[in-house]
C-alpha cells in the first residue's frame, strides 16, 4: 500500500513539474513570436511623439534608423526647435547632437533616466531594443479577454541585471502574437510605467502596433503618444547612418 | 547707605563670592547662548531670503505646491502686468523676477565632443539689471572667486566647487543640456565668466548663475518666470507687514478660477521656516526660564547658608533696635549689588565671547554638506542690543528672589527670645 502512494506522489510531482516545464516552454515560444513580430533587423520609422503638457501638447515628428538591437539613429524633424537634432545610439552609448550649439553630447549612467523632452519616455526606454527573450524568463499567468482580443498575461522576470525594468507584466493577443499592454516595475516591486498598444496594423505581413501610449504612473497627466506614421522592416540601410560622423551630417 | 553695603561686600567676600560667581556664569551662558541661538537662526532666514523665499515670493498654485521639483511648466506668465500692479499696490517692496531650472553643463574637447559633464542647478537672477538689487543682495561682487560676473548675455558663472569638478577655468565656453519650460530640448553655449561661493553646502556643489533674460530666452519662458521673489525695502524682513501684504495679495485672487492664478507667499511661510523659528524662538525663552528658576534655586540656598551664618548678626541688629523691615531691606540692598556685579560682569563676558563668535564663527560645512534646506557654512552669534539684559535682568532678578525667599526667615525671629538665642 506504501509503495502504491509513494509511485502516486513521485507521478503527481513528476507531472506537476513537467506541466510547469511545458507551461514555462510555451511562454518562451510565445515570447519568441511577439520578438519575431516587433523586431526586424533593420527598421526605418517615421513617427509622431505627442507629449501632453500641463498648459499645451506639443508633437515632435522624428525618423528612426535601426540596426540589429544595439545601433539606433534618430533625426527629429520638427518643430522647428528640435529639428535637426539627431541622437544616436551605438552599444550602450548615447550621443545627442544639436545643430543650434554644433555641439554632441554623450549621456551615460543615470542622465540616461532623464526625461526626452519632457516626455514620459526616458533615454533608457528609448534605448532598449534588445529581444524580451533574450532578458526575461517568462510564464503565463492566466488568460483573458483583453480589449476584445483572447490574450495572455504573462510574467516577465529580468534574468540579466542592467535592465530599467526588473519586472514586465505583458497582455499578449493570442491570435496575433503582439502585445496589447504591458506594465513596467522596478525592482522593488513599484509599478512604474504602462503602455498600452493599440492601433494594431498588419504591416508586411506582421502585426504591428502603431500607435502607443506611454504612462509614467510617477507622473501626472496622459501620458505620452508615439504614432508610428510609417514602417519599414529590414530595409537596406548604410552603415554611416550608425557612426558618429553621421551627427554632423 | 550703599558705599556702606558695597563696602561691606567687599571686605567680607564669604558674603559675596560664591553668588557672583553663580550669577556671572549663569549670566555669561545666557547671554552667549542667546547671542548664538540668534545669530544662528538671524544667518539661516537671511540666507533664506536673499537665496530661495525673499521676504515675500509669488507663485502660480500649481507652482508652490510643487516648488522642490522648479516646475518651470507651471510658471507665472504675464510677468509685466503683474509687476506692475505689484509696484503700484505695495511700493515699499521690490520685486525681482528668480528662475531655477535643472540641467547639465556639458564641456567640450576640441572636437565639440563631451570632455566632461555633471548636472546642476540653474539659477538665473537680473543681474544685468542694475536696478533689481540683486548684486548687492546676494553679495555676488565680493563672492566672487576667480573671473567676473556675466557682464553681457551669454555668460555663464558656476559655483567654485562645481568649476572643479567639471574641470573648467574662466574664458572656456560650455553648453547647458535642458529642456524648456514646455519640455523641448535645450542646447546653450555660454562663455563661462567666473566662479563664485555662496556659503552654502547645499548650493556650492552644484549651481550656476546665468542672466534672467537668457533664461527665459532659452526656456521658452518669454515674460515669465518661475518665482517673482519681493524684498522690503529696509532690508529688514517683518513679518506682520509681510502677512499682511500676503493676504491682501491673496484676497483678489480667491475666487480666481484660473488654475494658474498667483499665490503670494511670506518667508516663514516657506522651507518650514515657521516651525524652525518658532521652536527656536520657544527653546530660547525655555532657557532663560530654566536659568532663572535654577539661579534662584541655587541663590536661595547660598541665601539660606549665609542667612544661617549671619543668624547672630541678624539677631544683634534687631537686639538692637533695627526693625525686622530694615534688616530684610538692607539684605535685599546688598543682594541687588551683588546681583548687579555678578550680571555685569557675566553681561560683559557673554557679549564678549559673542563678539568673537561673530566675527570668527563655527565652520559646520562638513555637517551639513549633505543638507536639502540651505544653510550658511559657518554659523556665527549675533552681538545685538538685547543681549545687554537678556541675562542682566534675570540675574538680578535671580538673586533678588533667592535671597528674598532666605530672608524670610527675619520676620520670624521672636524679639523676646533673642536675648536667649544670643546667650547674653
Amino acid at each position: 500500500m506504501k509503495k502504491i502512494l509513494f509511485v502516486l506522489l513521485f507521478c503527481a510531482y513528476f507531472s506537476n513539474d513537467l506541466s510547469a516545464q511545458q507551461s514555462s516552454k510555451e511562454a518562451l515560444e510565445i515570447i519568441k513570436k511577439v520578438d519575431k513580430n516587433m523586431f526586424s533587423e533593420t527598421q526605418i520609422i517615421t513617427s509622431e511623439m505627442i507629449v501632453y503638457g500641463k498648459r499645451k501638447s506639443r508633437t515632435i515628428r522624428s525618423k528612426g534608423y535601426s540596426k540589429g538591437q544595439q545601433n539606433n539613429l534618430t533625426e527629429y524633424l520638427s518643430p522647428e526647435r528640435e529639428k535637426g537634432t539627431k541622437m544616436l545610439k551605438l552599444d550602450n552609448r548615447l550621443w545627442i547632437y544639436s545643430p543650434a550649439t554644433d555641439r554632441t553630447i554623450q549621456l551615460s549612467g543615470h542622465l540616461l533616466r532623464q526625461s526626452v523632452m519632457g516626455s514620459d519616455l526616458s533615454y533608457e526606454d528609448m534605448m532598449e531594443e534588445r529581444k524580451l527573450s533574450d532578458l526575461y524568463n517568462t510564464k503565463i499567468v492566466r488568460e483573458e479577454i483583453y480589449q476584445g482580443r483572447p490574450s495572455w498575461i504573462m510574467e516577465l522576470t529580468a534574468f540579466v541585471d542592467d535592465l530599467a525594468y526588473d519586472k514586465r507584466i505583458l497582455w499578449v493577443d493570442k491570435n496575433r502574437f503582439v502585445p496589447l499592454k504591458e506594465n513596467l516595475y522596478a525592482k522593488s516591486g513599484i509599478l512604474l510605467k504602462t503602455t498600452l498598444f493599440m492601433n494594431i496594423k498588419q504591416i508586411d505581413g506582421r502585426w504591428y502596433p502603431t500607435r502607443l501610449n506611454y504612462k509614467d504612473v510617477l507622473k501626472d497627466g496622459k501620458g505620452t503618444d508615439f504614432v508610428i506614421l510609417d514602417i519599414k522592416f529590414n530595409p537596406a540601410i548604410s552603415d554611416e547612418y550608425f557612426s558618429k560622423s553621421i551627427l554632423r551630417k | 547707605m550703599i558705599k556702606f553695603i558695597f563696602k561691606g561686600i567687599i571686605r567680607d567676600r564669604s558674603k559675596s563670592l560664591i553668588p557672583v560667581l553663580v550669577i556671572t556664569v549663569g549670566v555669561m551662558v545666557t547671554v552667549l547662548m542667546s547671542g548664538f541661538l540668534r545669530g544662528v537662526l538671524s544667518d539661516i532666514v537671511n540666507q533664506n531670503a536673499k537665496l530661495d523665499t525673499g521676504h515675500l515670493k509669488i507663485m502660480t498654485r500649481p507652482y508652490a505646491e510643487n516648488k522642490d521639483q522648479m516646475p518651470n511648466d507651471l510658471a507665472l506668465l504675464d510677468l509685466q502686468d503683474l509687476r506692475e500692479d505689484i509696484k503700484q499696490k505695495f511700493p515699499n517692496v521690490l520685486w525681482t523676477p528668480r528662475i531655477k531650472f535643472g540641467g547639465i553643463i556639458d564641456v567640450p574637447d576640441s572636437n565639440g565632443n563631451t570632455k566632461t559633464q555633471g548636472p546642476g542647478l540653474g539659477m538665473a537672477l537680473a543681474i544685468l539689471d542694475t536696478t533689481s538689487g540683486e548684486l548687492e543682495r546676494l553679495n555676488l561682487k565680493k563672492s566672487i572667486q576667480k573671473g567676473r560676473l556675466p557682464m553681457r548675455k551669454g555668460e555663464i558663472v558656476l559655483s567654485d566647487a562645481y568649476a572643479e569638478k567639471l574641470k573648467i577655468s574662466p574664458g572656456e565656453e560650455i553648453t547647458y543640456f535642458g529642456t524648456t519650460m514646455e519640455g523641448s530640448m535645450v542646447f546653450q553655449n555660454f562663455v563661462m565668466t567666473g566662479t563664485i561661493y555662496f556659503g552654502s553646502p547645499l548650493l556650492d556643489k552644484g549651481t550656476f548663475i546665468i542672466d534672467i533674460k537668457d533664461a527665459q530666452d532659452m526656456l521658452d519662458m518669454e515674460d515669465g518666470t518661475g518665482e517673482l521673489l519681493g524684498y522690503f525695502d529696509s532690508k529688514i524682513y517683518n513679518d506682520i507687514e509681510a502677512s499682511k501684504i500676503a493676504n491682501e495679495f491673496n484676497s483678489q485672487y480667491s475666487h480666481s478660477t484660473d488654475e494658474y492664478a498667483p499665490k503670494m507667499v511670506t518667508l516663514k511661510q516657506q522651507n518650514d521656516l515657521k516651525t524652525s523659528l518658532d521652536v527656536a524662538e520657544s527653546f530660547n525663552a525655555i532657557f532663560i526660564f530654566i536659568f532663572i528658576f535654577a539661579m534662584s534655586l541655587v541663590l536661595w540656598n547660598t541665601g539660606l547658608i549665609g542667612g544661617l551664618r549671619r543668624y547672630k548678626e541678624f539677631g544683634i541688629r534687631i537686639a538692637l533696635g533695627e526693625s525686622k523691615r530694615n534688616v530684610f531691606g538692607l539684605l535685599l540692598a546688598e543682594a541687588s549689588i551683588i546681583g548687579l556685579i555678578g550680571s555685569l560682569i557675566g553681561s560683559i563676558l557673554g557679549i564678549g565671547l559673542c563678539y568673537y563668535l561673530q566675527e570668527v564663527g563655527i565652520d559646520i560645512s562638513k555637517d551639513v554638506e549633505n543638507s536639502t534646506i540651505i544653510m550658511p557654512s559657518i554659523v556665527r552669534a549675533h552681538v545685538s542690543t538685547n543681549l545687554f539684559f537678556i541675562g542682566f535682568i534675570p540675574g538680578l532678578f535671580s538673586m533678588l528672589l533667592g535671597t528674598a525667599l532666605a530672608g524670610r526667615g527675619i520676620f520670624k525671629r521672636e524679639t523676646a527670645r533673642l536675648f536667649k538665642e544670643l546667650e547674653v
